[in-house]
């Protein structure tokens, strides 16, 4: 260690522990299995402090949970409604929206996967 | 709006000092002295009262065109010793011994009898927990030799054990005494283990004969006394009130002259009245001869006419740090000074303790009353509220897991965000017990003493460890030894 010298021996206990840990770390790091933390790579939008957002901006597919920079709604670049595919085929709320039942039996047909097709779904006006 | 607080540095907790033109940390989560440079002041300083992410906290430290690498490697060493981490920080509660800790000590009460009647006995008087109706007075030869194969037995591969005699006044049964070293020599040595023996007593019953023996049998003795005439026979007195100096002084006398195997020590209880620690100690030290004095405020509740008010707590660590800026001119020289407050908090300072529990009570050491009864120490012994087992039985296993999950400093909320910690982890189960009725009680009336205390020992650390480093491995075994 360059800036800190043990003068007990717990102290140089952690001095001896310092290399080892590294090396632990720099695998664990190289082989993709814990990227490190020093990177900052992931970042929340609502985090304090907050993140650069291009507004209107979200990387989230559930609705309900994305909201923009902001913290509303408006300023997404969707609207929320092209997220009304996650109820209809995943929320754990006993609602069917859109009404897929009775109206829109097709609404998500063309939507195999939503990450890439969300922009085959669109508005439904009843 | 819900607000995620993203990963910041915050620094750890430590207890920072300067000493010897150095600055210096004691990191709390491990009990780890580090010498630090400016640099590291720097990110402390940084860190004071704000939390910075990692780019932030670089790009600050590198400062304008500065070197981005060398801010980036002082944060990573910084971060691998704990001294700031990211978020939160990690849990740091030391472990509890497993629950089969060999013992390594007991304390024989010989008897539970003495012929003086000190005033502020913690055996015998107002705060007593001792409830030795009914009892065995003097402990038999048989109840000795259980408590040795107890002991033997639960050492389990320790290479050595050690007996410490205590009382009531221990000499009054010198007779067992002598014959429990006779059984233990042998049978330790059946064993293949090593044995060593220490003594509590008030000097007043020394013989020449005596002496002799416990300096063949390197038997330790620590004397209980309080100092000069007019302050020891203020408390220590014989039941007509007679005061104990005179009798005690030829006797003195004779122990430290002809004792030539082990230091022998006093141990002295401050008192309201008796808080005079240097004039005490160069009694002890420069008249009498002790090799080394220790100190500490009686055990007492709150209302004692005998118990030390806040002020004269002031006064006593006033006196203790005039004694121990001595004892750092002393190891500076390569001198060792007698005055051991200082010395076993070095020692503890040196490994880097940091302990689950405050001492080794119910642990690695345990009470044996004369009737057999075990106890977490001798000043639980007798106490009906505190058996732990029997020789005879063996340890109650239940009742010493109660006794030490209480006792984790784990368990005692407002140690958790005291620096000494690893070092006091509470303070003393029985002071706990007397003050507050429960063991597990951290001794708050102790606590910014303690942290003081500490403060004063660790500048001397500090001290030693730039002008005269050689000379703090002098303490590095002494818990051993003792």
């Amino acid at each position: 260690m360059k800036h800190l010298r043990a003068i007990n021996k717990k102290a140089r206990r952690i001095d001896d522990a310092v290399p080892q840990m590294e090396a632990a770390n720099e695998a664990a790091a190289a082989s993709g299995a814990t990227p490190s933390d020093m990177e900052e790579d992931v970042v929340a939008l609502q985090q304090a402090p907050r993140p650069h957002v291009p507004m209107g901006c979200t990387l989230s597919f559930s609705p309900g949970w994305e909201v923009d920079a902001g913290g509303g709604t408006a300023g997404l670049c969707q609207p929320v409604e092209r997220d009304i595919y996650d109820c209809y085929v995943t929320c754990f709320w006993p609602v069917q929206v859109p009404d897929h039942v009775n109206y829109s039996p097709d609404w998500a047909s063309n939507c195999a996967t939503a990450t890439k097709d969300w922009r085959n779904l669109d508005l439904v006006f009843p | 709006m819900t607000v995620m607080q993203a990963p910041a540095y915050r620094r750890a907790e430590y207890h920072g000092f300067a000493a010897g033109g150095s600055d210096f940390v004691y990191l709390v989560s491990a009990g780890a002295i580090f010498e630090i440079d400016a640099q590291v002041q720097a990110v402390l300083d940084r860190l004071d009262g704000q939390e910075l992410g990692h780019a932030a906290l670089v790009r600050e430290l590198a400062g304008e065109g500065g070197d981005l690498a060398e801010a980036e490697a002082l944060v990573r060493e910084l971060r691998a010793v704990q001294l700031i981490h990211l978020g939160a920080a990690p849990l740091s509660v030391p472990e509890a011994p497993p629950a089969d800790f060999p013992l390594q000590a007991l304390v024989l009460n010989v008897t539970n009898q003495c012929n003086l009647a000190c005033t502020y006995c913690y055996e015998f008087g107002a705060d007593k927990i001792a409830t030795p109706a009914g009892k065995p007075k003097y402990m038999t030869l048989e109840t000795a030799r259980a408590s040795v194969d107890l002991l033997i037995a639960e050492a389990a591969l320790r290479p050595s054990v050690h007996i410490t005699f205590f009382g009531g006044e221990t000499l009054m049964n010198f007779k067992l005494l002598r014959d429990v070293v006779d059984y233990a020599n042998g049978a330790t040595a059946a064993a293949g283990k090593g044995i060593t023996y220490s003594l509590t007593t008030n000097a007043t019953l020394l013989t020449p004969e005596i002496v002799t023996f416990l300096s063949d049998n390197r038997v330790g003795v620590t004397v209980s006394m309080d100092g000069p005439p007019e302050l020891q026979d203020k408390h220590r007195v014989y039941k007509n009130g007679k005061g104990s100096y005179a009798v005690i002084e030829p006797r003195l006398r004779t122990l430290i002259a002809h004792h030539r195997t082990r230091a022998v020590t006093a141990r002295v209880t401050l008192t309201e009245g008796v808080t005079d620690v240097v004039r005490i100690y160069r009694h002890l030290k420069e008249d009498l001869g002790f090799h080394e004095i220790g100190f500490a405020p009686v055990t007492t509740g709150e209302t004692r006419a005998y118990s030390i008010d806040a002020d004269g707590m002031d006064y006593v660590l006033a006196q203790f740090n005039l004694l121990a800026r001595e004892w750092l001119e002393y190891a500076l020289r390569g001198e060792m000074h007698g005055f051991t407050n200082v010395s076993e908090t070095i020692s503890e300072l040196i490994s880097g303790v940091n302990k689950s529990h405050p001492c080794g009570a119910g642990m690695g050491l345990m009470g044996v009353s004369p009737s057999g009864d075990l106890s977490p120490c001798h000043r639980f012994t007798d106490a009906d509220t505190h058996v732990m087992g029997h020789v005879s039985s063996g340890i109650d296993r239940a009742k010493q897991g109660d006794f030490l999950s209480r006792g984790h400093v784990g368990a005692k909320y407002d140690c958790q965000s005291c620096w000494a910690r690893p070092l006091c982890a509470g303070g003393c189960h029985h002071e706990a017990f007397v003050r507050y009725g429960d063991t597990g009680h951290a001794n708050l009336h102790y606590c910014d003493w303690i942290r003081q205390w500490t403060d004063t020992c660790l500048h001397i650390y500090g001290e030693l460890a730039v002008k005269n480093p050689g000379f703090l491995e002098h303490f590095a075994e002494r818990k051993g030894l003792s």
